[in-house]
């Protein structure tokens, strides 16, 4: 415990965070309520860029200046580490419906169970997964869906050694060879970018190939939910080690002290056991 | 943008000590030092105040919907616009009045009980803050949309929130979102704040009950906040881009909806209520002058309760149609929780036991809390057991309960706070006369509002509707009555709070006689900076676990 505490000055970036926030917010309800608002949310959207880059980099000024000690270092980690969790419990609805719907809702809808009462409503629906054929044909199903064992497996052994490439960097961090944290950092990163595409990919294929759309049932739905919102994940954790990069280039970061660092390392591999899950309960099982 | 300040703060030879003196030079004046602040005092004063506001618009609404039901038939509103008062009020008490009121004690008292100069984290502070007017903003603005504001009930169950739902839904989900992280990064706030700004020597147990509710709270809300911004978003989804969640004719199921809705509903309700008992568990010792009784067992009781919410949440559907086993495994696990709020109720009995009892405003608030929780907690008791609640879901029987819970319960905690730390806000004792006068008129308003609620409720009046049977027209006009007597009776604590701020009598440091802890050895008003070297804590004799 140190002496005396530090305390941050004021600082004008919340203030500008809350107004680009609400027009965003302003401009998507909008624009999805009454069809107008696009320059909003579009003024919003920059608008976050600009503050993400303002106040991290003040953020990062005052830590190169040497401001910060030990306990607000603590107070950043435990900040990230809470912050995954509420990721976690994000991610955790998702999953959670996934596994309502397949366990519970459809077999009920078939006639099966405890509530297979509710197949009264389309007595001639058969439940299966993944569900090509929903309970009113006017929805709709998928065609087909796509293959675990192609572009889904490719995309898991690009993010698992992505996460061990990431690891060995950090390695390199700590033992002060900069050479091979750099090297390191640009193989995760290019694993990362790999994997986006191959997404976009899967996406295209999906959409225009098998039927395979948002609106294309509760599989669709699923499915487009769980992996989109993935993706959003994996493509924010790229910009923050790509940022991280740049700070390295810059000679940003010390063998013991590094923790933005750690943190889009601990993201990035959250984004990665996220992925594990995915494969395994969306593609494969 | 932030250069100015960040200059300063680099200049080589700015160390941390000076950084506290310059402090209040460098702050903005005027309207842009409260658009600013990252001062935990200020912040807290804002979430106070913001919550406050909020307690009137949500009251006024409530008062629109008494107004209607004062009678049978149909007098002053159409069905439509009732309904989004009902929604309305539920959506601005829940999360605009209760939520941010415990937020702003919490802001103003943690770091004042643990030592610790400000928050862990004073701008993503300012951030949670500023990000509540814009939802509530944004929210209220719905009710003169076109197709008017949600009106589907503040637990929005689909498909009367996708399918059904006027065209300003989507705005109400932004609002959510925004409220959603202004709770999430508030919470994380606090939990940083507290596991890692103790002063030397304060161990977790030896933190006060308000800590420790707090951070069993903030807990929660991490858990919970997310799974609610998941359940919005496939809501968004279903509405605008053709998804088949909580549509059956896709393979989805609208049953699933309240599933997650409840996930979080649940938790919620205890975040609504932990920290009261945090406050209760505060005041009771102060005006009984004994050490709170079974600290320990206060402690593990909060965290009994925390736990038991993630496993109860289909309480809130038995008549939606679950299997048996379900409705056997919700019921009892539902019972359980009797069990840890008994030791609480009981522990708050037994250190009254033969205590040196005065009765000041905050300790009168703290028993009618006691007192009409306790009502509240047994009415839950009956609303777990299934067969009962066939009859009692939906009915004007649960109004009762969850208001019972919520104003004498969360409320009242809320007010006895602010009764008890307004010398140490303001430098001033609350008006001793003022503040009886409105307890009482707050007890004979609040129960002549919703005890007679029990009794429409067991007759079958269900909730949510702008005319009734005339069988029920008694209970309803009485409950009326109650509403707006309880209602005005709330200005009487704005005066209360005015003539504090503007003067009274001089408190000094430990404004109470009996009261423990460390905000008590700060000057009354508080200086803007407390405790910017840790202060001594020694826990054999000053933790509130003590021997």
């Amino acid at each position: 415990m140190s002496s005396q505490y530090y305390v941050p000055p004021t600082s004008k970036w919340p203030i500008i965070a809350v107004v680009v926030l609400g027009l965003t917010a302003v401009g998507a309800g909008s624009l999805m309520s009454y069809g107008s608002g696009l320059p909003f949310l579009l003024a919003g959207l920059v608008g976050i860029a600009f503050v993400m880059y303002g106040w991290f980099r003040d953020v990062v000024n005052e830590s190169m200046g040497g401001l910060y000690d030990a306990q607000m270092d603590r107070s950043f980690r435990q900040g990230m580490g809470w912050f995954i969790f509420s990721e976690v419990m994000f991610f955790a609805a998702f999953f959670g419906a996934l596994f309502y719907i397949r366990v519970f809702a459809l077999p009920w809808l078939d006639g099966q169970g405890a509530k297979g009462i509710t197949a009264l409503l389309w007595p001639d629906f058969t439940a299966s997964w993944p569900l090509m054929n929903t309970p009113d044909p006017s929805i709709g199903g998928p065609n087909a869906v796509i293959n675990p064992w192609t572009l889904p497996l490719i995309n898991t052994l690009l993010l698992v050694s992505s996460s061990v490439t990431l690891t060995v960097a950090h390695h390199a961090l700590k033992e002060g060879n900069r050479p091979k944290l750099t090297q390191w950092l640009i193989v995760t990163l290019a694993l990362g970018f790999v994997f986006l595409v191959i997404q976009g990919i899967e996406y295209v294929e999906a959409w225009t190939q098998l039927g395979l759309t948002l609106q294309a049932g509760i599989y669709g739905s699923t499915f487009f939910l769980l992996t989109g919102f993935h993706g959003v994940h994996v493509t924010i954790g790229a910009i923050v080690l790509l940022v991280m990069l740049l700070r390295i280039r810059r000679g940003h970061f010390s063998a013991n002290q590094h923790f933005a660092f750690e943190a889009g390392a601990w993201y990035w591999h959250f984004v990665d056991v996220v992925w594990i899950g995915l494969f395994l309960f969306v593609y494969v099982f | 943008m932030a250069s100015e300040s960040t200059h300063a703060v680099l200049q080589p030879n700015v160390g941390t000590a000076e950084q506290h003196g310059h402090h209040s030079a460098q702050m903005p004046t005027g309207i842009m030092r409260w658009v600013l602040t990252t001062n935990h005092k200020e912040i807290g004063s804002l979430y106070l105040l913001f919550s406050l506001l909020m307690l009137f618009v949500g009251g006024t609404m409530a008062l629109v919907i008494r107004a209607e039901l004062f009678q049978p038939g149909l007098q002053y509103v159409q069905p439509e616009f009732f309904n989004q008062m009902t929604t309305m009020h539920g959506l601005i008490m829940v999360f605009g009045a209760i939520m941010p009121a415990f937020v702003g004690l919490a802001n103003w008292m943690i770091p004042m009980q643990i030592g610790a100069p400000d928050m862990a984290l004073p701008r993503l502070n300012n951030f949670s803050f500023w990000l509540l007017p814009v939802a509530f903003g944004i929210l209220l603005s719905t009710l003169l949309m076109e197709g008017g504001g949600p009106n589907f009930g503040w637990t929005f169950y689909a498909p009367l929130s996708t399918t059904y739902a006027p065209p300003s839904t989507s705005f109400f989900i932004m609002s959510i979102h925004l409220a959603g992280i202004s709770s999430i990064l508030g919470a994380i706030n606090i939990i940083a704040t507290i596991l890692n700004l103790r002063t030397p020597g304060m161990r977790l147990m030896d933190m006060s009950l308000f800590v420790w509710t707090w951070l069993i709270t903030a807990f929660l809300l991490i858990a919970v906040m997310p799974v609610l911004a998941g359940v919005v978003t496939m809501m968004l989804l279903d509405i605008n881009f053709g998804t088949s969640f909580f549509d059956a004719a896709g393979g989805g199921d609208p049953v699933l909806f309240q599933h997650l809705f409840w996930f979080f509903g649940h938790p919620e309700v205890y975040i609504m209520i932990l920290p009261a008992f945090g406050i209760v568990s505060l005041i009771v010792p102060t005006f009984a002058r004994k050490r709170l009784f079974g600290y320990a067992s206060m402690v593990y009781a909060t965290a009994s309760i925390a736990l038991l919410s993630f496993v109860v949440w289909a309480h809130h559907m038995f008549t939606v149609g679950l299997p048996l086993t379900a409705e056997l495994f919700f019921m009892y696990s539902t019972m359980l929780i009797a069990v840890p709020t008994g030791v609480k109720v009981f522990n708050w009995i037994a250190t009254l036991f033969r205590g040196s009892i005065t009765f000041e405003v905050p300790m009168l608030f703290a028993l009618g809390f006691i007192v009409m929780f306790t009502i509240g907690g047994l009415s839950g008791v009956m609303l777990a057991i299934v067969p009962a609640d066939f009859q009692y879901h939906d009915t004007y029987f649960v109004v009762a309960h969850f208001h019972y819970v919520l104003v004498p319960g969360a409320l009242f905690a809320i007010l006895a706070g602010a009764y008890y730390w307004m010398p140490k806000w303001t430098g001033h004792y609350a008006d001793e006369t003022l503040g009886r006068w409105h307890f009482w008129l707050s007890v004979i308003g609040v129960n002549l509002t919703f005890f007679p609620m029990h009794f429409s409720g067991l007759a079958g009046m269900p909730r949510r509707i702008p005319d009734y049977a005339l069988q029920f027209a008694d209970f309803n006009m009485i409950s009326s009555i109650g509403g707006f007597l309880f209602g005005f009776s709330q200005l009487i604590f704005v005066w209360v709070l005015v003539k504090a701020i503007r003067g009274g009598e001089k408190a000094p440091a430990k404004a109470w006689e009996g009261a423990e802890g460390l905000e008590w050895t700060v000057p009354c008003p508080a200086p803007t900076h407390t405790f910017e070297t840790p202060p001594k804590f020694v826990p054999e004799v000053d933790s509130p676990s003590r021997h």
